[in-house]
Order: structure tokens, then C-alpha cells, then sequence
């Protein structure tokens, strides 16, 4: 079951991906990026991370993405033509990507032993909640981390509230 | 049925209610614009639909079949997949929240919960996160009619349903830090110690969260008086001007499915689920075959009272305007719902 919910939504998450990539027009674009939002969201819930999941669609197919669609659709943004893309991209963007890939490769290739015998997700039973579980660490041992990360998101709103504010 | 497997029996049984639910949400669909437009008849000192059936009451049935045989107009400039694709997701996401909602007490059949179709453990947020993907349906409604009106419409939908969704998420949490669980059926079990005293919005001190939830979700279901998306005076129809025949009545369901959901919502936190108000005051009487519907009518009486409100509020207050919609909800309700939390998690910190 599981395997099957992987495969279907593995195959949905990067058919998304691509044609994210192929679109010509922005709102195409946003929405096949939902698509790929959801079905990671789908992936941690076969997990046994249902927080992770629901925070997925709430936050980002739910917020973060109607916002995107949103300007797409003030700004009427039309369809982009094709380029052939910049000359940077080819200089460092392939060798950039195929080592990254290569990086991640190694890696995955090197931990093997360690990475087939972990368990992810369903360490915790019915009775004791993930979500318990995952506010009591996050507001007991990582605290500071949790706080900063607030802060830095406070400094980028009044960042954009004092770039949008200039022109007066 | 006993031959049959654990898993077969589930299966079956979660078919059967499926279907009952999907059906009498769609009957209850029907039947509120049908209520909607008698009692806004009354309220306006008319009679309202009063032809078909005794005291109008097929007329949904005959909105229904003119709906159907209604031609399908595909306007030439609209982006036709997203135009198909729009009213499909309104009405999907209006209807799939429904089957998280715990609509009786615990009646477990071979296993199965009889009144609830998924008990999941983070059940309101999937009905939060069910509701903000309904927002696409709207959105793309709007851009993909290539018509200005449907545009704006569209845009104004959008930016007010992202607004209040702060402010109507921030007004459960009261509930939810009460509860200590975001399960729905933990939710109602919470409030369900002295009848109608140990409700959220009485025993539990949550009157201000639920007024907050109350007006919030007014706007999120573009209700009056926050229904600017459509406001016939300015917009033509608003986001679904383009759209006729099924397509439109998918649009028109998706509202009131959503207003039914909403309902749910809000009497499931804050007043005390399929509960009886008087607690354990009335002995238990009848078999239990009595015993377990009885709390079901509960549930569709509280529900019923949610969307007579819902009526009389369009029946009574006028349209906001834009820039006071928008001030409302973001420099009245969302530090509103914030004191709130606040004041709720100091008073749950020194009680317990």
C-alpha cells in the first residue's frame, strides 16, 4: 500500500516538476508547482509525519501559492517566449547541477548499510501524538533556533513594508 | 456478514457511508437555497417560491432539472482547461471537509464508526487545509474567463479568503489548546462533561473566539455582508459571470457546501458536537437504536441554527466596503484572535 501510494504520487511529484519547467505561461507554471506540493505532502503522510503534511498544504499550496497566483494574475503576467538561455547557465549551471548530482550520488551510494535499515516514521504509537512530540522539541530544546528563525522572518516583512513604502 | 474479512467489511462499510453522507449533504445543499430564499422572502415581506410541490417544496428539484438542460456556453477567449478545471475544485474541496466531521457519538459497528467517515488525529487541519485550497477554484475561475469583471471579482476573492483565513485559524486555537488534540472527536469529547456549561463558548470562556471564527468564516464562504466577490451592483456576477448551466450550479453548490462546512465547524468547537445541551440532566430513554440517532439530530438542529444565522445576517446587514473589509479583518480581528490565545494559554497555565 504504501509502495503504491510512493510510486503514484513519486511519478505525480516529478511529472509536476517538469512540467513546471516546460510551461510557457506563468499560472501553468504555479499550478504544476501545487501539484508537486501536494503530492510531497501525500509522501510525508505515508510517512507518518501528518503534521508535516497538512503544515505542506496549508503553508505553502495554501498560502504561499495562491499569493504567487495571485500577482500572476494582477500583474497579467502573458505567455513568456523561449530563449535559449543564458550563457552562464551553460558555463556554470550543467557542471553545477551534474555535481551536485554526483555529490548526492556518492553519498547515497557511500551510507547505503545506514540509510536501508532506517525507519522513518511510525516510531511513535497510537496513544502518544507526533504533533505533541514535535511542539515539545521545538519549544523545549530548540527553542533558540525556533525564535531566530521567527525574527528573521519578522526582519523580511518590514523589509518589504519599508521597499514598499519608499515611493512616497 | 461474517464471512467476510476485516478489511472487506471496512471497505464496505466505508462505500456505504460515503454515499449516505455525499447524499444528504447534496439534499441539505438543495434545501438551504431553498430555505435561504423563503425565509429572505418572509424577511422582505414576500412570499417567496410557493408554486411547485406544497409550500414550494420541489422547487429545488425543478432548479435542478432547468440547470441541467440549460446550454453550456464555452465563451471563445477562455483558457478552456482551467475553466473546466475551476468549478470542479470549488466543489471538490466544499465537499471533501465533510467527511472528517464526527456527526453522532462513538457507534462502532465491527470496528467502524458509524458517524464519521475518517477519524483522523489532525482532523481540523485538514479541514483548514482542505478550505484553503478551495481558494484555486475561485481564483482560477476568474482569470481563466478572460473578462475583466470575473477578474476582479476573482481578485477580490482571492486577497479577502487569504486575509480572514488567518483570523478564522487563530480562533480555534483557543479550542484546540483546551482540547490538547487536534482530533475533532477529542474536541467535542472535551466539551461534553456538564451538557451545555462545559461548551467551549460558555464553560470554556471562548465567546470572544467564537465571534471572531463566526465572522471570519462569513467572509471566507463570501457571504453577506463580506460577498464583495459578487456584489451584483459593481461586478455583474462577480468570479462565475462567464460560467452557466452545470458549471454555474457547481459554483453555487460549492458556496453552500461551504457554508454547511463551516456550520459544522463551529458547532463542533465551540458548541459541544452532536451533544445534547442538558448534559446528563434527561435519564436516557428509549432502546439504543433512539440513543444513537438522538444526538445526530442534535448535530443537524445546531447546524440548522448556524444557517438560519447565516440568512438572517444577509437579510439584515448591508455590503462592506473594500478598505473596510480589509481593515477589519487584519487591524481588528487578527490581533483580536491573538489576545485571545494569549489570555486562553494563561488562564489553562495557572489552572493546571
Amino acid at each position: 500500500m504504501q509502495l503504491a501510494l510512493f510510486l503514484i504520487f513519486g511519478v505525480l511529484c516529478v511529472a509536476g516538476a517538469l512540467n513546471f519547467l516546460f510551461q510557457r505561461h506563468p499560472i501553468n507554471s504555479a499550478l504544476s508547482l501545487v501539484a508537486v506540493m501536494m503530492s510531497l505532502a501525500v509522501i510525508y503522510w505515508t510517512l507518518g509525519a501528518e503534521f508535516l503534511a497538512a503544515a505542506q498544504v496549508i503553508v505553502y499550496s495554501g498560502a504561499i501559492m495562491v499569493l504567487f497566483v495571485f500577482v500572476v494574475m494582477l500583474l497579467n503576467a502573458g505567455e513568456e517566449t523561449r530563449t535559449r538561455g543564458s550563457s552562464m547557465a551553460y558555463v556554470a549551471g550543467i557542471p553545477g547541477v551534474a555535481g551536485i548530482l554526483a555529490l548526492l550520488t556518492y553519498i547515497f551510494l557511500h551510507e547505503r548499510e545506514a540509510l536501508g535499515a532506517a525507519q522513518l516514521g511510525g516510531h511513535l504509537d497510537g496513544a502518544t501524538s507526533n504533533i505533541a512530540e514535535l511542539s515539545r522539541v521545538l519549544f523545549t530544546e530548540l527553542l533558540l533556533p525556533f525564535e531566530v528563525t521567527s525574527i528573521l522572518i519578522l526582519v523580511a516583512i518590514l523589509g518589504a513594508v519599508v521597499l514598499a513604502r519608499k515611493e512616497q | 456478514m461474517n464471512h467476510l474479512t476485516q478489511f472487506q467489511t471496512f471497505l464496505l462499510l466505508t462505500l456505504l457511508k460515503v454515499a449516505v453522507v455525499l447524499g444528504i449533504t447534496l439534499g441539505a445543499v438543495a434545501y438551504t437555497v431553498l430555505l435561504e430564499r423563503k425565509l429572505l422572502g418572509r424577511m422582505q415581506n414576500r412570499w417567496g417560491p410557493s408554486r411547485v410541490g406544497p409550500f414550494g417544496l420541489l422547487q429545488p428539484l425543478t432548479d435542478g432539472i432547468k440547470l441541467f438542460l440549460k446550454e453550456d456556453l464555452m465563451p471563445l477567449a477562455i483558457q478552456k482547461p482551467l475553466f473546466v478545471l475551476a468549478p470542479i475544485i470549488a466543489l471538490g474541496c466544499a465537499l471533501i471537509s465533510v467527511a472528517v466531521v464526527p456527526f453522532g457519538a462513538y457507534n462502532p459497528v465491527k470496528g467502524v464508526d458509524l458517524f464519521q467517515i475518517s477519524d483522523i488525529n489532525i482532523g481540523l487541519l485538514v479541514i483548514l487545509g482542505i478550505t484553503s485550497i478551495g481558494v484555486y477554484g475561485i481564483a482560477l475561475s476568474g482569470w481563466s474567463s478572460n473578462n475583466k469583471y470575473s477578474l476582479l471579482g476573482s481578485l477580490r476573492a482571492t486577497a479577502q479568503v487569504i486575509s480572514y483565513e488567518l483570523a478564522l485559524g487563530l480562533a480555534l486555537v483557543g479550542c484546540v489548546l483546551r482540547a490538547q488534540s487536534l482530533r475533532l472527536r477529542d474536541i467535542v469529547d472535551s466539551q461534553s462533561a456538564h451538557g451545555m456549561l462545559s461548551w467551549n463558548i460558555f464553560g470554556g470562556l471562548q465567546i470572544v473566539g467564537f465571534f471572531i471564527y463566526l465572522m471570519a468564516a462569513y467572509a471566507e464562504t463570501n457571504r453577506a455582508p463580506f460577498d464583495l466577490p459578487e456584489a451584483e451592483s459593481e461586478l455583474v456576477a462577480g468570479y462565475h459571470t462567464e460560467y452557466s448551466s452545470m458549471k454555474f450550479a457547481m459554483f453555487f453548490m460549492a458556496e453552500y457546501a461551504n457554508m454547511i462546512t463551516v456550520a459544522c465547524v463551529a458547532t463542533l468547537l465551540f458548541f459541544g458536537g452532536a451533544s445534547s445541551p442538558f448534559g446528563h440532566l434527561i435519564p436516557a430513554f428509549g432502546g439504543p437504536i433512539i440513543q444513537a440517532i438522538l444526538p445526530v439530530l442534535w448535530f443537524v438542529f445546531k447546524v440548522f441554527c448556524f444557517l438560519f444565522l447565516y440568512i438572517w445576517v444577509r437579510a439584515t446587514l448591508p455590503r462592506f466596503r473594500y478598505d473596510q473589509l480589509m481593515g477589519f479583518g487584519w487591524k481588528f480581528l487578527l490581533p483580536l484572535a491573538m489576545l485571545n490565545i494569549i489570555a486562553t494559554s494563561l488562564v489553562l497555565a495557572f489552572r493546571g
